[in-house]
């Protein structure tokens, strides 16, 4: 142990001791909390549930509605994973390749999305897409997301590309191959779990939207996060509870696998 | 290689992330700067009735008292927690962190949910509370104020706690052994040594958490019910209801300056790679 070299007495470390565990409670046990609600009989919110049934998950995967919002959500998500993540590769490289004023720049422009509350992206992109006619089409909500996906990729990407020897790619040029090849023979494959993760990133931060898909989408277009996002104000429906557990391992199954291809880079 | 090639090559890599940003973010940025400032004309009467109207002032008011709230709060359980974090060997230390990660993978609206379940009438936290008998009558804690800032702390701790984390393992353990061996005790040494070297991390964490609360939306208005309107709930209304993008453009003009100010002082003291970096 460490914690010798902390400063603590034995009465603090016993009060430290509680305090970071009940942390760690307090961040992780109210998400879990879903499962068991996940499998309710109940229509009402107790807990805990006063017998155990699948009617939610059966409610969810045999309800029209829920499974084309779901199918949009995939969509859009899988879209938004594949544009963005060439996207956010190329202008990691790009930054990375040399440092000047206006790299530094564009760098700073293409970080923007993760500062702007969604609220005036929404608005905004809004208020644009109602001129060209864009809103509650698929293009429009995955044109949004992509833009809001771009940082997530460069900077994951970038992590990967600072861990790694651009000497070897000039190594191949010198060599005689152009740059592009250098790059996906070279580079790409030694940063490949950096740009993994990131579209991983890019997939996720697409299927969890809720703001801006509230606003840009609606009816056959409505995401998953909308129809959820709308199903809880009005009433809230216990399907929800069954959605939630599944989303809960999807992303739990996304974030360690980003984190793990990140660590193989 | 020739430098200006590789500028034009630069550049060109740059471009489709750019075009994104400028169409899809900048432009309808500006184009709401200037419809706040349209009113049948040049007029400056949208950012008038922020001042001339209580509701924004109260909205506002709330959404500071709110947000402030977060970050107290958020900082009280986020400090002790990266603390002990801190003394943990390097095995528990990665469970911890991926105990902290799983909140930040889990979606937005799911944590929300979580919380509606948690805090309702007979939730669980209700129902705990009275069968230790230490409430006679349910709380009110949703559709109020208290809903809305337990939510945000929960969605939120994850923003302070990875930096304050990365900026504490940074922290020099010599420093200490020899504030120790000179004989300070564990108090002065923290207090005096330990806790000066975490502020950076504490100040970009804390500043983090502050401005992702004052642009908040999905959260306070599933847990915070009519009553509870921060800015972000005023704009939405503003064209949802009332088709008022004048005022919704001033407000949000109001809250781009607010959030820009913030960044632009957090970023004395972090990079914000860093910090989303961590996602």
């Amino acid at each position: 142990m460490q914690a010798s070299h902390l400063p603590t007495t034995t009465a603090s470390r016993l009060a430290l001791t509680l305090a970071g565990v009940a942390g760690l409670i307090f961040l992780v046990l109210p998400i879990f909390i879903v499962v068991p609600m996940s499998f309710s009989a109940s229509r009402f919110l107790a807990f805990p549930p006063p017998a155990w049934s699948v009617r939610w998950y059966h409610e969810y995967f045999t309800s029209a509605e829920w499974m084309l919002a779901t199918g949009v959500s995939l969509q859009v998500a899988a879209a938004t994973c594949l544009i963005a993540t060439p996207i956010g590769v190329a202008a990691a490289y790009a930054v990375n390749i040399r440092k000047t004023r206006a790299s530094e720049i564009a760098y700073a422009l293409l970080m923007v999305p993760l500062m702007i509350p969604h609220i005036i992206v929404a608005v905004g992109v809004f208020f644009l897409f109602a001129r060209i006619r864009l809103n509650n089409t698929l293009t429009g909500i995955i044109l949004a997301h992509t833009m809001l996906a771009i940082p997530f990729v460069l900077i994951t990407t970038l992590s990967g590309l600072q861990g790694f020897d651009m000497n070897q790619e000039r190594a191949a040029q010198s060599l005689g191959v152009n740059r592009l090849t250098a790059f996906l023979k070279v580079t790409a494959p030694q940063i490949k779990g950096s740009i993994i993760a990131g579209a991983l990133f890019a997939f996720i931060s697409s299927l969890d939207e809720v703001v801006v898909s509230l606003f840009l989408s609606g009816g056959p277009t409505s995401t998953l996060p909308k129809r959820m996002f709308v199903a809880l104000r009005d009433e809230v429906d216990p399907t929800i509870a069954a959605i939630s557990s599944l989303l809960i391992f999807a992303s739990l199954g996304i974030g360690l696998g980003a984190v793990v291809a990140s660590r193989k880079s | 290689m020739a430098s200006e090639h590789s500028a034009g090559r630069q550049a060109l890599l740059l471009l489709p992330g750019l075009l994104f940003i400028g169409l899809l973010l900048l432009l309808p940025l500006l184009w709401l700067l200037a419809l706040s400032f349209y009113d049948n004309g040049l007029s400056l009467a949208h950012y008038a009735r922020l001042i001339e109207d209580p509701s924004y002032y109260k909205s506002f008011l709330l959404t500071f008292e709110i947000a402030g709230t977060v970050t107290v709060v958020a900082t009280l359980i986020g400090y002790p927690l990266c603390y002990w974090m801190l003394g943990l060997s390097p095995f528990w230390q990665r469970i911890a962190v991926i105990c902290v990660l799983i909140p930040f993978w889990t979606s937005l609206l799911v944590r929300t949910y979580a919380w509606l379940v948690l805090l309702q009438r007979r939730g669980l936290v209700n129902s705990g509370l009275q069968s230790l008998g230490l409430i006679e009558e349910p709380l009110a804690l949703m559709y109020n104020a208290t809903g809305t800032s337990i939510g945000m702390t929960h969605i939120l701790l994850p923003f302070l706690v990875l930096p304050l984390f990365a900026n504490m393992q940074t922290i020099d353990r010599d420093l200490l052994k020899a504030a120790a061996a000179l004989g300070g005790s564990p108090g002065f040494v923290f207090w005096r040594v330990f806790f000066p070297l975490s502020l950076p991390g504490l100040t970009a964490g804390a500043l983090l958490v502050f401005v992702l609360s004052i642009g908040y939306y999905v959260t306070p208005q599933l847990l915070g019910g009519g009553s509870t309107v921060m800015i972000g709930q005023i704009i939405q209304r503003n064209i949802e209801l009332f088709s008022s993008w004048g005022a919704a453009s001033a407000v949000s003009m109001v809250l781009l300056l607010m959030v820009m100010a913030v960044f632009l002082l957090m970023s004395r003291y972090l990079s914000l790679d860093r910090v989303f970096g961590a996602r």
